[in-house]
């Protein structure tokens, strides 16, 4: 299995180095992905859920119907 | 209004790829830092997020973003510091476009760190990220960590480059 690196560039030498992370690196990472992944996925059913409002109200336009107040609030500035 | 703009250190990243790029040790003599990255992960995506720890720590970050696909576009908030490059599902060759104006880094307010990233890919979407990143901690920005949020690595020919802008 490959080992996980890091690259590091110390700025006051200038000299560069590739570390193994430790296994608490390694348990952090997986940990802050995990909660990145939930983070994302609210923010995508976010935009989901903004995207449909938006059609539904484009569709009552045209259909010359009444918007909800959510509706209306996504098409006027 | 700067009048230097100073290459700190630029790294490429090797064969083997790599989970995080860091500069560490930074010198406190400039006003501002500027961090361009040029990146592609092994993401099995077109786009991918990346973020950065700094002082080795991820805590009191936050951001509000503007993304767009160049078709759809949204706006909202993150609890953490956001930018962003390509995943390994973009066009062969391409690699993302990220930079990082890090103002007043060595100073003893709130550090702002505003994003402006891209995926490059030469297909129907490319995304784009506009962010208004904030960490929110008195202490001097000594060192950074590019750090990938999906447990993705950099690939090789991956860069990172740090600029130390000083106003006039």
């Amino acid at each position: 299995m490959t080992k996980l690196t890091k690259l590091v560039v110390d700025c006051s030498t200038g000299i560069e180095s590739i570390i193994e992370l430790t296994d608490a690196e390694i348990a952090q990472r997986e940990a802050d992905a995990a909660a990145y992944a939930v983070i994302e996925a609210e923010r995508e059913a976010a935009a989901e859920a903004l995207a449909a409002l938006k059609a539904s109200a484009k569709a009552k336009l045209i259909a010359g119907t009444p918007l909800t107040a959510e509706e209306a609030a996504t098409i006027v500035l | 209004m700067a009048n230097t703009y100073t290459l700190i250190q630029s790294v490429t990243v090797g064969s083997g790829g790599s989970s995080s790029i860091v500069f560490s040790t930074l010198p406190n003599t400039y006003t501002d830092l500027v961090l361009k990255i040029s990146a592609r992960t092994n993401r099995s995506n077109v786009t991918d997020a990346i973020s950065l720890k700094l002082n080795n720590v991820t805590t009191n970050q936050s951001s509000l973003y503007m993304e767009s696909t160049g078709g759809v576009s949204n706006s909202g908030t993150l609890s953490t510091i956001r930018g962003q490059t390509c995943g390994n599902d973009s066009t062969s060759g391409t690699f993302g476009n990220c930079e990082f104006y890090i103002p007043n880094y060595a100073g003893s307010l709130s550090k702002s760190t505003p994003s402006l990233g891209v995926a490059e890919n030469r297909g129907a979407n490319a995304y784009m990220w506009l962010v208004s990143n904030l960490w929110n901690s008195t202490a001097a920005i000594t060192d950074i960590e590019i750090i990938n949020v999906n447990s993705a690595s950099f690939l090789q020919h991956s860069t990172a480059s740090l600029y130390g802008i000083t106003k006039s």
